[in-house]
């Protein structure tokens, strides 16, 4: 693979990314190639001048003491900026962004306190392999060290959740730092790279030179599989008798959606897709058995647990996925395919390793299974196929209606959904909601659902949705969010209001902290401690008087008839950030499940009911 | 559990040290020596890591720490095939009547005195942790008023250089 130039970097676009630009009509121009050498100006010029020509067009932040020098520049600059209302939320933003657009999302802020408020983002952004670039303002370096005001050593607190992370000691060096920062950021497996510029960097006079030589002897991402990995790999493909595609998020980074569906096709293996990787393949196409975890569907669940052959495409046998690990897909052969060698292995043992980015593994597999049919081998599933069948009639996903005459949370979200459509992005929090946005809404297209997975963030939605509203304002952008998890970061609504980004945000207000509730019901005795924030009791605080402060429309939906009409009205509303207060019953329950540290063998239908497996039939 | 040597060669710059040692930590793994210091090209430094762990354990920290980015290459030693090295420096209690004892053995595990005191001898050592061991037992009667010992240090035997490969050409 030839080397990237700095100024394509930015703009790297997946193709999943492409695919969804090109439907919202709005492909980024590429940035002209720009080639200047030793120009004077501040550090702080060279800043925005390399922001400039890494193609940024938005900047999510705050200003403050040590990172203001930046902004004298940025006001002048093409790069537009986005002022959030806390750092928290530029973080989640250039997170939303960056998983909508597929290009790198950028956030600033100053030092010591604004700089630690990005870390939960960061964080966030590090366990979902989310390309974000943290820019923030230190203090000036004869100060570092002497606990300055609004110091804090953010390089060191960012360790471990960035990819990487840089102190800029001179001007000299930021041009070349940034682009390594968005190089390290969007390539091999994607995560957070913070660059922490001390105040007299950016005050001082420099020279600058674009574009600059990259340094970085010690990365090399291995894209490009093994070939005889790849062979094994597709010799046990066809001759398995219980085989699944276990599809994770880094086929939606790789933007191998299509190549995924032209797999499954080819080798007729059902496919199951992780919460990160929702809309990776469609959800309505008939190989699809649903998402596998904690609470996932029983097939999919059951299709993973009783394989005899686990294909795994950019996924990591998280704890949600497997449940207790050694009793995990006992007699399943494991085939893992990621980017990130370390991966590989680190928790269940693979027997086929396969380092890769998940584009070229599955074109390689495609010709490599091609010429295994093409010699007569082919696997036969009919067996399987049968029990998936069976067992996918029997136990379908749904919910049951209150018993108490409240608005059941899943229908709400369910024709959020269908209403929307497979070509809106969905944005979850964390929480109850989140499990039900992930099952209920149908996921057809690549980029369309944004969560938090790994970190479990709650108070992600809105800012992201907001991030990713910025970078495809031509999509209908929905956060779907709980009331616990609302009231974390709503304050970014008045972004939204002022800087012309219309949301959609659902509260699914069961006026409690649903998910905790829903533990404490089953594994404590229903003892409620703490999760009764009030929202119900007394209406405080009040969603629909809040959003209208915040400069939104505000709506309230109590009864399941008046669902679809104020749907609707929020569709309409195009020029103003909407939100709706849905008032929901709070002891509706997220279902399927396997408790957490059992097996998967455990997993739980419906309150009581364990589903049947006829272990004869496999 | 088994003792491991890595050689971690790293870019030489600030903070790569505390990316190392604190990976290690973060991933429950407790370091039994470490000793980083300059190579022949001054912009690459190297680190000797002695690890008691299992293999599977390892291996993920040794993939771990392959993906930092400042690290450019990491080579476990193995220990028939390698010459490792540690410095002991240990002041011992030494006076008229023992001092010639100690001297003796000194000698014998050909050490040197680097400080005399009327009461005290400063004896410094090389050798493998088992010899400085063996050394500290024998001097150990005579009281040891104070030590340090340096981490491992190890290097391959043969003529191969694990510091010679074309991804640390590249480096440099």
């Amino acid at each position: 693979m030839s080397k990237p130039t700095p100024e394509l970097l930015a703009h790297r676009q997946h193709a999943a990314a492409a695919q969804a630009a090109a439907q919202a009509a709005h492909g980024p121009a590429q940035p002209p190639v720009e080639r200047v050498t030793d120009v004077p100006m501040t550090g702080a010029s060279a800043l925005v001048r390399s922001l400039e020509a890494l193609g940024v067009d938005t900047v999510f932040g705050i200003p403050g003491g040590a990172i203001l020098p930046a902004y004298d520049p940025l006001f002048d600059s093409k790069v537009r900026h986005i002022l959030v209302r806390h750092e928290q939320g530029a973080g989640h933003a250039a997170t939303g962004y960056a998983q909508a657009t597929g290009r790198v999302g950028v956030c600033m802020a100053t030092s010591g306190p604004g700089a630690t408020n990005l870390v939960t983002p960061i964080a966030d952004a590090y366990m979902d392999s989310v390309p974000i670039v943290a820019i923030t303002g230190q203090v000036p370096g004869p100060a570092i060290g002497t606990d300055a005001f609004q110091e804090a050593d953010i390089q060191g607190i960012t360790l471990p959740i960035t990819k990487h992370n840089y102190l800029v000691q001179t001007g000299e060096e930021l041009p070349r730092i940034l682009a390594e920062a968005f190089h390290l950021a969007a390539t091999g497996r994607p995560g957070p790279v913070l660059v922490d510029i001390p105040k007299d960097v950016l005050q001082r006079e420099t020279l600058f030179s674009w574009p600059p030589q990259l340094e970085l002897p010690g990365y090399h991402p291995t894209l490009h599989p093994h070939g005889k990995q790849i062979r094994e790999a597709a010799r046990l493909m066809v001759t398995a008798r219980r085989p699944v595609l276990y599809v994770g998020g880094g086929v939606l980074k790789a933007g191998a959606s299509a190549g995924l569906k032209a797999l499954a096709e080819q080798t007729g293996l059902p496919v199951v897709t992780t919460l990160m990787a929702r809309g990776a393949f469609p959800d309505s196409h008939d190989q699809h058995v649903g998402m596998p975890g904690m609470h996932g569907s029983v097939t999919a669940v059951y299709a993973l647990q009783k394989s005899d052959l686990i294909v795994a495409l950019g996924a990591r046998f998280d704890d949600r996925v497997t449940g207790q690990l050694s009793s995990f897909a006992p007699n399943a052969t494991i085939v893992h395919a990621d980017i990130d060698p370390a991966e590989i292995g680190k928790n269940r043992h693979a027997d086929v390793p396969i380092v890769g980015d998940a584009r070229h593994v599955i074109d390689e597999l495609i010709a490599a299974v091609g010429a295994e049919h093409t010699a007569g081998r082919r696997a036969d599933l009919t067996d399987w196929w049968a029990t998936l069948t069976d067992l996918r009639e029997r136990y379908p996903l749904g919910y049951e209606e209150p018993d108490d005459g409240t608005l059941a949370p899943q229908y709400v979200i369910k024709r959020i959904g269908e209403i929307a459509g497979p070509d809106a992005i969905y944005c979850a929090g964390v929480g109850q909601h989140q499990m039900w946005a992930a099952q209920f809404i149908s996921y057809e297209n690549p980029g369309t659902w944004l969560n938090s997975g790994g970190l479990g963030t709650m108070g992600y939605a809105v800012p992201a949705a907001m991030g990713a509203k910025h970078g495809m304002p031509d999509t209908v952008v929905w956060a779907i969010d709980g009331d616990g998890c609302f009231q974390m970061t709503n304050q970014e609504l008045a972004t939204c209001a002022l800087e012309g980004i219309p949301i959609k945000v659902a509260v699914i207000n069961n006026g409690n902290l649903g998910m905790v509730r829903q533990w404490q019901t089953l594994f404590y005795d229903q003892r409620y401690s703490n999760t009764d924030l009030g929202t119900h009791k007394h209406r405080i605080p009040d969603f629909v008087k809040l959003a209208e402060a915040l400069g939104c429309i505000g709506l309230r939906c109590e009864s399941a008839a008046d669902v679809d009409a104020t749907i609707e009205a929020a569709m309409r509303i195009n020029d103003q950030p909407v939100v709706i207060d849905f008032v929901v019953g709070k002891d509706a329950m997220v279902w399927p499940m396997v408790a957490a540290g059992t097996s998967n063998d455990e997993i739980m239908f419906a309150r009581g009911v364990r589903p049947i497996f006829d272990d004869d039939d496999v | 559990m088994s003792r491991h040597t890595l050689s971690v060669l790293v870019e030489n710059k600030p903070g790569v040290l505390a990316r190392v040692s604190g990976l290690f930590s973060r991933r429950g793994f407790n370091i039994d020596s470490l000793a980083v210091g300059e190579t022949e090209h001054p912009e690459i430094s190297r680190i000797t890591i002695v690890v008691n762990a299992e293999a599977s354990p390892l291996e993920q920290v040794t993939k771990q720490l392959n993906k930092l980015v400042n690290v450019l290459k990491i080579v476990e030693l193995d220990q028939a095939a390698a010459v490792q090295r540690e410095l002991l420096l240990v002041k011992v209690r030494a006076d008229r009547a023992t001092r010639s004892q100690v001297l003796e053995t000194v000698q014998l595990f050909r050490a040197r005195v680097v400080d005399v005191a009327p009461e005290t001898l400063t004896i410094e050592a090389t050798g493998t942790a088992e010899k400085l061991d063996a050394l500290l037992r024998d001097l150990e009667p005579y009281g040891i008023k104070e030590m340090v010992q340096s981490g491992v240090v190890a290097i391959g035997r043969g003529s191969r250089s694990i510091t010679a490969a074309p991804a640390l050409r590249a480096a440099s």
